[in-house]
């Protein structure tokens, strides 16, 4: 074989495992679960092979999973919005901070490495009945008996914004660290004020990080279902948990099938808009 | 005035983050029987309740190994991967780095899900293998994601010098490219490592009956009540997952200053 030949070769070679193991592992059972939603499930044995659309029947027009696919929907809206509030002054503060930016950028790291069922659970020893925030209360007389924080949508929102909100402000760090700022100097020095230097042009120019922030934080909000049961009451189940429930607890997989698909057509199409508007680069900076 | 008031803001939401955290390990110094306040004084008997708890420490052994395999095996696809990526001109580029990336842009409980369905049909059930082929899936993109980014700043003569003063590409490979390389594999496995021993979403979905990983126990153990042991058990975790990776920053920062580089 000519060298040419070898070094063409060459990073296929490099590629195939980790190609063959994606392909193994994501994209094949993929097909499979597609092919799976139309199988059915038989009370007894093995599930019916076949093409029945039973299952997508009763993903699409139940109203019980149409109210929970809303729901996760206006829970992943709420959480993003929360995370975009909070997280762009923060991430503006670390981007032009004078001070020690290292040990800043050090501590916005940091909750990426602290476990998430941690951060998730913390919230109990916080919003629960004998927490810190009822024990404050109560000491302080405000209440005589505790309040109930705990098992409510509220939580559960709260529990994925202190989880997603890294996320945000680390995208919009990215963006924000990338802007020239003799840009907001020149605004200034024309006449702007620092509030309006700011909004039209600094703002603007952080639009893209804002963006790849918000939509990790959405598609991550939408797709979860440990923190509604750690922090969510019986009645606070997001999509996630019905796919959760039919393939671990009522083992129908079938169905389990056709409603990870349902999420994953929901969630892709998000995903297909923000790539055909912003592309996907922006993503892979802020996770890179 | 306008930058005192964002600096106010940017402390109550650092606050917001690390509050929370900072109370689990507070609670778990706590004497008291209940895992919640008032503190009755600083004690170190969950601590020992955890060395002594079985179930714990198996959930540790088992949430450790899967660790360890997954970040070595993680590791290897992922630095040969970005390899052929950073150094080749390759056709469909583009394609080929969204594919590699394409797990953790699927929903955590679609890929959970298809794993499960799609490995028990050829004959693999919920086992360790599955939870460790899981495990790495999940965790191949950020290693790529984090490697490549390293990759970049490796420069390409210095190879060349190597080849053009006689080494053999193998004895290139060996004494030039995978030492500049090792902060990068360093930092690829100790993401993975550090991941896998977090994940939780898709774990539930693979692990077998009886088997638990350290978060899952966790989540086992909220099922009932939160209890002190559960507060240490958190303190371990953070200082686990967070004490190692600035351990191994700051190791690579004294290898580094020590090579001289």
């Amino acid at each position: 074989m000519s060298i040419e030949a070898r070094e063409a070769r060459q990073p296929w070679i490099l590629l195939s495992p980790a190609i063959g193991a994606v392909t193994l592992l994501l994209l094949l059972p993929l097909v499979f679960i597609v092919v799976y939603s139309f199988w059915l499930r038989s009370a007894v044995g093995p599930d019916i092979v076949g093409f029945h659309f039973d299952n997508w029947q009763r993903a699409l027009s139940d109203p019980f999973y149409r109210y929970i696919l809303l729901n996760t929907l206006k829970i992943a809206a709420i959480t993003t919005v929360l995370c975009a509030v909070l997280g762009y002054p923060a991430a503006y503060f670390v981007a032009r901070s004078k001070g020690n930016k290292m040990l800043l950028l050090l501590m916005l790291m940091l909750p990426f490495w602290i476990s998430y069922i941690i951060r998730t659970m913390s919230w109990i020893n916080i919003l629960g009945s004998s927490g810190a925030l009822n024990t404050l209360l109560m000491t302080l007389g405000l209440t005589s008996e505790p309040l109930r924080m705990l098992y409510n949508e509220g939580a559960v929102i709260l529990g994925l914004v202190h989880f997603l909100l890294p996320f945000m402000i680390l995208n919009v760090f990215v963006s924000l660290d990338g802007i020239d700022t003799s840009l907001e100097d020149a605004a200034n020095s024309l006449g702007a004020t620092r509030w309006q230097a700011f909004l039209q042009v600094t703002l603007p120019l952080s639009l893209p990080g804002l963006a790849a922030g918000g939509l990790l934080c959405f598609v991550l909000a939408a797709g979860s279902y440990v923190t509604p049961l750690v922090l969510g009451g019986p009645r606070d189940a997001m999509f996630a948990n019905l796919v959760y429930e039919a393939i671990i607890t009522q083992l129908n997989w079938p169905l389990g099938s056709a409603l990870s698909l349902l999420l994953l057509f929901v969630l892709g199409a998000l995903v297909a808009l923000y790539n055909r508007f912003l592309g996907m680069s922006q993503l892979t900076r802020g996770l890179g | 005035m306008g930058w005192n008031l964002i600096r106010l803001y940017a402390v109550l939401v650092y606050l917001f983050m690390f509050l929370p955290v900072a109370v689990v390990v507070l609670l778990s110094f706590n004497a008291s029987q209940f895992g919640a306040f008032p503190m009755t004084g600083f004690s170190m008997r969950w601590f020992v309740a955890l060395w002594e708890n079985d179930a714990v420490m198996r959930a540790f052994r088992t949430s450790l190994l899967l660790g360890l395999l997954c970040a070595l095996i993680s590791t290897t696809l992922g630095i040969l991967a970005s390899l052929a990526l950073v150094r080749y001109r390759i056709p469909g580029r583009n394609l080929i780095t969204t594919v590699l990336i394409a797990p953790i842009l699927v929903p955590e409980v679609v890929l959970a899900v298809s794993l499960l369905l799609f490995l028990n049909f050829i004959g693999i059930g919920k086992s360790f293998l599955m939870l460790l082929a899981g495990h790495v899936i999940f965790t191949l993109p950020f290693v790529i994601l984090v490697v490549q980014a390293r990759l970049v700043g490796i420069r390409r003569d210095v190879e060349e010098a190597a080849l053009s003063l006689g080494a053999s590409p193998r004895q290139t490979f060996f004494s030039v490219t995978l030492p500049l390389l090792m902060p990068a594999v360093a930092a690829g496995a100790l993401f993975a490592f550090t991941i896998s021993f977090d994940n939780i979403t898709g774990t539930l979905f693979w692990k077998p009956g009886g088997v638990e990983t350290v978060p899952t126990q966790i989540f086992a153990m909220l099922r009932h009540s939160i209890s002190p042991e559960i507060n240490a058990l958190g303190t371990v975790m953070i200082v686990l997952t967070v004490g190692l990776p600035l351990l191994g920053a700051s190791l690579a920062r004294w290898l580094s200053m020590k090579r001289g580089v």
